[in-house]
């Protein structure tokens, strides 16, 4: 891998990845004793030594390929020079790695691969960046004796036919037939084929590590190079995600971020934590002074090991974009334009108008959204505003609308409200359940991990209504695909359990142990009900009851079994209920509390995770711990000084439904675009005009913003010391790798508001606000910045039982105690269809673009995805006579918008699907209210609409376009 | 040799494809498959074996891009190879494929204008002891110097 500036920890590529194996093996590489595990390569020995071998196509990061010759050694009774990546070590083996022949033949292998390759390493874009220069200064390579003759990196004479586009030179030279010019079709990285030594590194990376298998070699001999897709394509057209890990893979500058070759090689890099998906991978970010130059995935990242995906990577442009916002933002009613101001004015402004709101309206009269893309350390605090500062509980977070039936449906099976495993556990996995989740576009790194168990041999079973990239793509095939009706979900998670108990799948050693009997049985009467049988239930979701059949029982017997899900579980009106019912598959089969099983939710955002575990929710401290509970309100009354209260604040849509009833005032909204992100966007923009005082605190005017009067310019994660925690409750270290642009930090800001406020808050630094979410949090009370400085990250809980963290929950027992069988019954969502509104939509992500775009759109990913399109199955497509691109009009109940259609039969007939990346199309326009019966998590998934040709954007679209224009109007502040 | 075929259609290439998918390691057979009936893989068979094995276009192409038998075009209506192995060197053969080229005004993969001949070069017919050797269509031909080979050129209509 290309490292160079790394003052952080042991970086070294070793070659070939580590061997599982516990036998241990000792032999002598150059005179030392080395011991490693039985498997290992000799060359990762020799690393471990600290002995380097010379190396170009091996990487630990890919098996051993044994291509480049450079890596050979003498091996005492062995005839020949095996290559060291590929010979494992064995028992006394006596290996030397700098006898008189090999190196030269190493120097040999040398000189052949430099002359083909340019020699203009000063001007390269990876000059001091690039294994070939380190190897060629490692053997010693002092010339090359071969003349120049058929190359591939001489654009000059040759005898390329007359109008072939590769023709550079004047007259009569027509070029060099084997010269490829660069391909710069990737808006973040450039592929220049000359500089090539066709080492594979790419295409493996390709294969092994993202397993896309967009790259592959064309020709053969000296012919060969790189090749993404087939002949004709370019890294754009081609199958290729730009994950970026060819390019962290080559050896060379031909694959090349285009950065490094404007901005030049960095020299300093802080290691940090993406802020993208809960995934929460670890980067490199790497600069020169405060310029990033770029963003690299770190290998001892404990939740990518050194993979990215191209948001994370190269999607960080967005954090100098103009459209941001530098300076704070005041206006009295929001016809009017935004004045600048100071930031005192800004926050006096703000804490007097919420101050004299409570006094009018009372002290409930005003409450806060927290982010669940800002630090633990920052929603922490806003979550404190609210309570101490506000004295009410009106806090809720944007986890309302995605996993807050996990945090309640698994906090009642199971104890906790969180997933069961960490990232890792999936190399044990056997089947594999993914449910409503598409984790190669949502949880792009996972989703590559995933895809590498499945090739390895792992089952997979898909529950979706529609044919995501899992269900079928180059070697991974789902073995069955229950493509549902949207909104029936219980009854399939329930038909699965019927199967497992009326077959007598289940495993009853492990139900007796660790569940209560009783309850067990009480349930297993209730599902045993012919009702909730697959032939019973396959009129209701269209799910073929033998396929049902046969996934129940690879899920049941197929050895460990792990349940992946996501939004399309939980954004339903019984969406907690279907969380029970997988939390019922797990226990009654006991795919629980070991490694390789378990009930995983795929968390949305970076930390969303962490902004329901710092008490974001109205009804729940930090910690899930209830406000009703005296104990724990007293720990922060005591702490805080102030009396808390009691009852559960308003949740968002609550706080909405108030605002236009004239109860709730004023808002305070950090890093969280309600009006687009929730549903029924008229009904979300009715209440937020309805209110006196909306602060707005974010990096761009988002489009809450338009219904804003102040404006606090927030901070990026750049920009700040935190921690985020992902979706295997792994608690990272977010550092600042550059001065907030816009003055503060964001928990500075909420800082400066609560002491606008009348508060006395003296936090200087994220690790003081560790400390006192530790020290009242029982799952955090381990957690210091310390820590986190020395062994990476940790998983919670992390306190006095478990100081290193907890990667498997439940090993010895459930949280709560015995795990907890609930009743599952199908209700059918309000939500239908009828004769008006004849299909259903449903709505989900894309790779390059990220939740309502705010930050993605403001980068080069708009390549991959400029616009949200209606999927739409070719039948009812060609009954409303709707052709592919043809601007169509979707409506509903709640409203109507206009987009482009897609044709495809990745969706089922009578279903249609989009995306909500993109603020003109405002997809949640037609989203209806309905909802989570328990947590009011909205019923995203599942919207009867219908569909018809249309000549363009809605009125609705134009008079919000309009609107949006006019309240982003920015007065300068007056000199 | 084929007679020149009309582009296949999706169905045809698919037929093929099943016809094979029972093998292990089907590819190479399908691909044989397809230019043995078409003459030629072309480029819109590569979706379709990439999808029936559920490998990447990429790989397909990798595939088809190594080995130089397969073809991506159709050929002439006659394949002439001209042996350049060591054996047929050393009996001459140089000579035979510049006359060749020459005759031709072609460079190696050509084809003629008027579609009857394709050149390649071949690397060892198994008929080094009658070097230097030629192979048209499928017939092989030995002991071919420069005046042989314009006869052989003539025959097939170049």
């Amino acid at each position: 891998m290309k490292d160079f500036v790394i003052p952080w920890g042991d970086d070294r590529d070793l070659g070939t990845p580590p061997s599982r194996s516990e036998t241990m093996v000792t032999l002598t590489i150059d005179g030392f004793e080395v011991t490693v595990p039985e498997g290992t390569s000799i060359m990762r020995a020799a690393a471990l030594a600290d002995i380097q071998i010379p190396k170009l196509c091996a990487t630990d990061s890919m098996e051993a390929f044994g291509s480049c010759r450079l890596c050979v050694v003498e091996i005492e009774g062995r005839r020949g020079t095996p290559a060291s990546c590929t010979t494992p070590v064995a028992e006394g083996m006596v290996v030397h790695t700098q006898g008189e022949k090999t190196r030269r033949i190493r120097k040999g292998v040398m000189e052949l691969y430099i002359s083909d390759h340019p020699l203009d390493c000063l001007t390269c874009a990876a000059n001091g960046d690039c294994e070939l220069q380190d190897m060629a200064g490692m053997v010693g390579l002092r010339n090359v004796r071969y003349e120049p003759g058929r190359n591939h990196y001489d654009p000059g004479n040759g005898t390329l036919a007359a109008g072939d586009l590769r023709a550079r030179g004047a007259g009569g030279d027509a070029g060099n037939p084997l010269y490829i010019p660069r391909d710069d079709s990737n808006p973040y990285f450039s592929y220049d084929p000359q500089k090539c030594i066709v080492c594979s590194r790419c295409v493996r990376a390709c294969e092994e590590v993202q397993g896309t298998f967009a790259l592959t070699i064309e020709g053969r001999g000296f012919d060969s190079r790189v090749s993404a897709g087939i002949a004709g394509d370019n890294f754009l057209t081609s199958d290729c995600v730009s994950c970026g890990a060819c390019v962290q893979a080559c050896p060379t500058a031909t694959l090349q971020e285009k950065s490094i070759a404007e901005l030049g090689t960095p020299t300093r890099s802080v290691i940090t934590t993406c802020a993208y998906c809960g995934v929460g991978c670890s980067f490199k970010a790497e600069l020169n002074g405060d310029q990033l130059v770029r963003m690299t995935p770190y290998r001892h990242g404990k939740a990518n090991h050194g993979h990215s995906c191209v948001k994370g990577r190269f999607a960080y442009g967005y954090a100098s974009h103009k459209d941001r916002i530098l300076k704070p933002m005041i206006r009295d009613s929001i016809d009017q334009p935004w004045q600048e101001v100071s930031w005192e004015e800004a926050l006096t402004f703000a804490a007097t108008r919420l101050r004299s709101l409570q006094e009018t309206y009372g002290r409930k009269s005003i409450g806060v959204i927290t982010s669940s893309r800002c630090t633990n350390e920052e929603t922490y605090l806003v979550q404190k505003l609210a309570r101490a500062v506000f004295g009410n509980n009106n806090t809720d977070t944007c986890a309302r609308v995605c996993h807050s039936p996990t945090g309640y449906g698994l906090g009642q099976a199971f104890g906790t409200s969180a997933g069961t495993q960490d990232f890792d556990s999936i190399d044990h996995s056997d089947v594999i359940v993914v449910i409503g989740a598409n984790p190669t576009d949502a949880h792009p790194v996972f989703g590559s991990r995933m895809k590498k168990r499945i090739r390895e041999g792992a089952k997979l079973i898909v529950i979706d209504p529609r044919r995501i990239d899992l269900v079928k793509s180059p070697h991974v095939r789902a073995t069955h695909h229950l493509p549902l009706r949207p909104g029936t979900n219980v009854a399939v998670v329930s038909a699965l359990a019927h199967v497992i108990v009326t077959e007598g799948l289940y495993n009853e050693a492990f139900i007796r142990e660790r569940c209560d009997w009783d309850e067990f049985q009480d349930y297993a009467e209730f599902i045993a009900a012919p009702r909730h049988s697959p032939e019973a239930t396959a009129s209701l979701t269209g799910v073929d009851p033998e396929e049902l059949r046969s996934a129940a029982r690879l899920y049941a017997t197929g050895g460990n079994g792990a349940i992946y899900y996501g939004l399309g579980v939980t954004e339903h009106s019984q969406g907690s209920t279907t969380v029970m019912g997988i939390a019922n598959l797990a226990m009654l089969t006991g795919n629980i509390g070991r490694e390789g099983v378990g009930v995983n939710p795929l968390r949305g955002q970076n930390n969303v995770q962490g902004s329901c575990d710092m008490g974001s929710f109205p009804h729940e401290l930090p910690g899930y711990r209830h406000v009703g509970n005296a104990d724990a309100r007293a720990i922060y009354e005591d702490l805080w000084g102030v009396s808390l209260d009691g009852e559960p604040g308003l949740r968002i849509n609550n706080m909405l439904d108030a605002a236009i009833a004239g109860t709730f005032r004023g808002l305070y909204c950090q890093g969280e675009d309600i009006l687009q992100s929730d549903p029924d966007t008229r009904h979300v923009a009715a209440g937020l005009a309805a209110m006196d005082c909306v602060i707005v605190h974010d990096i761009f005017l988002n489009e809450t913003a338009n219904y804003a009067h102040v404006f606090l310019p927030g901070s990026t994660f750049l920009e700040k010391d935190g921690t985020f925690t992902n979706a295997e409750r792994r608690i990272n270290r977010v550092r600042k790798v550059m001065e907030p642009r816009n003055g503060y930090a964001d928990w500075e800001v909420t800082q400066l508001l609560a002491n606008a406020m009348g508060a006395n808050w003296t936090y200087t630094h994220p690790a003081q606000i560790m400390a006192e979410i530790a020290a009242t949090t029982p799952s955090f009370a381990g957690v210091t910045y310390e820590l986190l400085e020395e062994v990476g990250s940790v998983q919670w809980p992390c306190n006095e039982k478990t100081p290193l963290g907890t990667p498997t929950m439940h090993v010895d027992g459930f949280v709560r105690g015995k795990g907890r069988f609930i009743v599952t019954e199908y209700v059918a969502t309000d939500e239908r269809t009828g004769p008006r509104f004849p299909l259903l939509l449903t709505t989900g992500r894309i790779l390059s673009q990220y939740n309502v775009g705010a930050q993605t759109r403001r980068t080069d990913n708009v390549i991959w995805h400029d616009e949200d399109l209606l999927e739409i199955h070719p039948h009812d497509a060609e009954i409303r006579g709707v052709k592919d691109g043809d601007w169509v009009k979707v409506a509903s109940r709640a409203g109507e918008t206009s987009l482009r259609a897609k044709v495809t039969d990745r969706v089922a007939p009578g279903v249609v699907y989009t995306t909500f990346h993109h603020p003109d199309t405002q997809a949640n326009v037609i989203t209806t209210d309905y909802s989570d019966w328990a947590t009011n998590c909205p019923e995203y998934k599942v919207t009867a609409v219908q569909v018809s040709l249309s000549n363009g954007p809605t009125d609705w679209q134009e008079e919000y376009a309009a609107q949006a224009e006019l309240s982003r109007r920015i007065l300068p502040a007056a000199e | 040799m084929q007679a020149v075929q009309p582009a296949p259609s999706a169905d045809d290439i698919q037929s093929l494809i099943e016809q094979h998918l029972h093998l292990e390691g089907p590819l190479l057979p399908i691909l044989h498959s397809i230019q043995e009936t078409f003459g030629h893989v072309p480029q819109a068979a590569i979706p379709l074996v990439a999808d029936a094995l559920n490998i990447s276009k990429a790989e397909v192409h990798g595939v088809m891009s190594f080995y130089h038998d397969l073809r991506d075009a159709p050929a002439g209506r006659h394949v002439v190879r001209i042996c350049r192995a060591e054996a047929c060197q050393a009996a001459g053969a140089d000579a035979v494929s510049a006359a060749a080229l020459d005759r031709l005004g072609l460079d190696w993969h050509g084809t003629t204008p008027n579609g009857s001949v394709t050149v390649e070069p071949v690397y060892c017919l198994g008929l080094c002891a009658c070097a230097p050797a030629a192979m048209i269509d499928d017939r092989l031909h030995g002991r071919v110097d420069a005046a042989r080979m314009q006869d052989l050129l003539k025959e097939v209509g170049a």
